[in-house]
C-alpha cells in the first residue's frame, strides 16, 4: 500500500503516514465493534449458562444492544459527586483507556495480503518494533493507575478499597505474566511482535509456540491466561470490583459516560490480553492453507481471539471468585515460581535442542 | 531537499526538546506540590517524558524499561502506600531537616557544572538513527535489545552479576523482614525482651 501511495501520488513520507493512519482507524473501529459485541455475547452466553433468555429485543436476536446501551449512557444524567478530587476524578476513565489503545499498533491482525482489483499488497500491523513485547508490557503496566486514580480520587471507601484491591493485584500478577512470555522469546528469539508470528508458520501453520520446547510452551500458555485473567480483573479474580463486597469497586462513583469509558477500557484490555495471548501462543493469524489464501488468516486470527473472549465468559457464569488472601497466595507462592521454574526447564531444553 | 523530507527529519528533535521540557515541568511540579499524590503523579509524568527522550535518541529498550520498571513498578508501590496511609497535604517540614539547605545549592551547583560538561562534549552534528527494523542484524543497531544483551552478558558480566547480587540481598533482606515467626521464635523473643526488662530494672 505504501508503494502504491508512493508510486501514485505522494511524498514517501506522507504516505507512510496516510497508510498507518488508515490501519489505526480500522484497527480501532475493529476492536471497539469487538468490544461492543462481547458485551452482548457476554449477556446472552450467561444467560445460556443460567437457563434464561437474555437480551433478544433491540434488533434481530437483540443485535443491536450494544447501540442501545451506548445511546442510553451517553444521555444518562453525568453525576460528579462534590467530595471528589475533580481533575483526577474527570481524568482516570481516559488513563485506563488511552494506554489500554494505544497498545493496538503493534498487533499484526493478519498476513500480507492483496487487496483485489486495485491489486495492492498490504501487510496487517501498523508498525513493527524492535521491542513490540516490551512496548506492550510497558503498556499493560500502566493501565492500573487509571483504576487506582479513579478509586482514590471518588473519595469513598469501596472505591478506594476497589483501587487498592487492583494496584496490589495487578503488580502480583504482571510479575507471572512477563515471566511467562520469556518461554516464548526463548523460542523465536525475538522481541518483535511481527517476527515471532512468522516464525510460528512453519508445519502447515501449525507450529504454534504452544506447542513448542516439549511442553514448556503448554505450561507457559497457562500461567499467561491465568495472570492474564488477573490482570484483567475479572472472574475469578474480579475483587477490585467484587459486588457482594464493594459495591462496584472502583467505579462506584462514575455514571453515564465516564463509566462507560471504565468499561469499555476493561473489555479492551480483554482483547488486547487475549491478542497477545494468540500472537505469543496459538500462531496469530497462522493455520492451514494460510500460505496459499492469506485472507484466511484474518479469520483464523479473529476466531482464536474470539475463542479467548469466549473462555472469558465461560468462566465468568462457571467460577465463583476467590477471597483476596488465596488470590495473593495464588499469584505469589505458585504461580511466580512456577513461571520462573518453565524459564530454567526451558532454557535448558532450548540450549540442548539447538 | 524538499518541506516534507525537512519536516519529518525535524519531528525527532522537535520530540526530543517536547518531551525534555516536558520532564523539567513535571519534576519542578514533584518539588513544589503540597499534596503527596500530586508529587507521585507529577513523577510518573517525569517517568515517561523520561521514555520519550530515550526513545527519541534512539534507545527504544532502555525507554521500554523505564516505563516498565518505574512508571509501571516502583510509582505503582508509592501511589499504593500513599493512599494506604491516605497521606494528607503535608504541612511545612523544613524545620526537621535544617542542614539540607546547605547541601541542596551545592549539589545544584554540581549538576549544572556536569551538564556543562556534557553539553561542552556533544558532537555538533547530529547523526541520524538508523531504525532497528531495517537492518538485517540488530545486534550491530545501538540500543536495540540485541546489541544490549550481547554487551550486558559479554563486555559488562561481572557489573551485570555483582547489580544481581546486589538485587538478591535486597529480596532476602525483604523476605527476613516479612517473615512469620514460629511460636517457639515468638517465645524466645518474648523471653529474651523480659530478661532485658529485668535486668534494666
Amino acid at each position: 500500500m505504501e508503494e502504491f501511495l508512493k508510486t501514485n501520488l505522494l511524498h514517501p513520507n506522507v504516505a507512510w503516514l496516510v497508510e498507518a493512519s488508515i490501519k489505526m482507524v480500522a484497527f480501532w473501529l475493529f476492536v471497539t465493534l469487538v468490544v461492543a459485541y462481547t458485551t452482548y455475547a457476554e449477556r446472552r452466553v450467561l444467560a445460556v449458562i443460567q437457563n434464561r433468555l437474555g437480551p433478544n429485543r433491540v434488533g434481530p436476536f437483540g443485535l443491536l444492544q450494544p447501540f442501545a446501551e451506548l445511546l442510553k449512557f451517553i444521555f444518562k444524567e453525568d453525576l460528579v459527586p462534590l467530595a471528589v478530587n475533580k481533575w483526577l476524578y474527570i481524568a482516570a476513565p481516559a488513563v485506563s483507556l488511552v494506554p489500554a489503545m494505544m497498545v493496538l499498533i503493534v498487533y499484526p491482525f493478519g498476513p500480507e495480503v492483496t487487496i483485489p482489483i486495485l491489486n495492492i499488497k498490504v501487510p496487517l500491523y501498523v508498525t513493527h518494533m524492535n521491542v513490540g513485547l516490551m512496548y506492550v508490557l510497558a503498556l499493560t503496566s500502566l493501565g492500573v493507575y487509571g483504576i487506582v486514580i479513579g478509586g482514590w480520587a471518588s473519595n469513598s471507601k469501596y472505591s478506594l478499597l476497589g483501587g487498592l484491591r487492583s494496584s496490589a493485584q495487578m503488580i502480583s500478577y504482571e510479575l507471572a505474566l512477563s515471566l511467562s512470555l520469556v518461554a516464548v522469546i526463548l523460542q523465536v528469539g525475538t522481541l518483535d511482535l511481527v517476527k515471532i508470528v512468522e516464525a510460528q508458520s512453519g508445519w502447515g501453520g501449525m507450529r504454534w509456540n504452544i506447542f513448542g520446547l516439549m511442553g514448556t510452551g503448554f505450561i507457559a500458555f497457562w500461567i499467561y491466561l491465568i495472570s492474564a485473567i488477573a490482570e484483567t480483573n475479572r472472574v475469578p479474580f474480579d475483587l477490585p470490583e467484587a459486588e457482594t463486597e464493594l459495591v462496584a469497586g472502583f467505579h462506584t462513583e462514575y455514571s453515564a459516560l465516564k463509566f462507560a469509558l471504565f468499561f469499555l477500557a476493561e473489555y479492551v484490555n480483554m482483547t488486547t490480553v487475549s491478542v497477545l495471548a494468540t500472537v505469543m501462543f496459538l500462531g496469530g493469524w497462522n493455520g492451514p492453507l494460510v500460505a496459499q489464501f492469506p485472507w484466511l488468516g484474518i479469520f483464523y486470527f479473529i476466531g482464536k481471539v474470539f475463542f479467548f473472549l469466549f473462555l472469558y465468559i465461560w468462566l465468568r457464569g462457571t467460577l465463583p471468585r476467590l477471597r483476596y488472601d488465596q488470590l495473593m497466595n495464588f499469584g505469589w507462592k505458585f504461580l511466580l515460581p512456577a513461571a520462573l521454574f518453565n524459564i530454567l526447564l526451558a532454557a535448558v531444553i532450548a540450549l540442548i535442542a539447538y | 531537499m524538499d518541506l516534507v523530507t525537512q519536516i519529518s527529519q525535524s519531528i525527532p528533535a522537535i520530540l526530543f526538546f517536547a518531551t525534555a521540557a516536558l520532564a523539567v515541568v513535571a519534576a519542578f511540579n514533584v518539588i513544589l506540590q503540597r499534596n503527596p499524590i500530586y508529587s507521585a503523579i507529577a513523577l510518573i509524568v517525569v517517568m515517561m517524558a523520561l521514555a520519550g527522550v530515550f526513545l527519541t535518541l534512539a534507545s527504544p529498550f532502555i525507554a521500554a524499561i523505564q516505563v516498565i520498571v518505574y512508571a509501571g513498578a516502583i510509582m505503582v508501590l508509592f501511589v499504593f502506600v500513599i493512599m494506604l496511609l491516605n497521606v494528607r497535604a503535608e504541612e511545612s517540614i523544613t524545620d526537621k531537616v535544617k542542614y539540607l539547605k546547605f547541601v541542596a545549592p551545592a549539589l545544584f551547583i554540581a549538576l549544572l557544572a556536569e551538564v556543562g560538561a556534557i553539553v561542552g562534549a556533544i558532537d555538533a552534528v547530529a547523526k541520524p538513527a538508523i531504525s532497528a527494523n531495517t537492518v538485517a542484524d540488530p545486534s550491530k543497531v545501538n540500543g536495540t535489545v540485541e546489541s544490549i544483551a550481547q554487551a550486558m552478558f559479554t563486555t559488562y558480566l561481572l557489573p551485570f552479576e555483582a547489580t544481581s547480587v546486589l538485587i538478591l540481598m535486597a529480596i532476602v533482606g525483604s523476605m527476613l523482614l516479612a517473615k512469620r515467626e514460629t511460636p517457639e521464635e515468638a517465645k524466645m523473643a518474648y523471653d529474651a525482651a523480659r530478661d532485658y526488662r529485668e535486668q534494666a530494672d
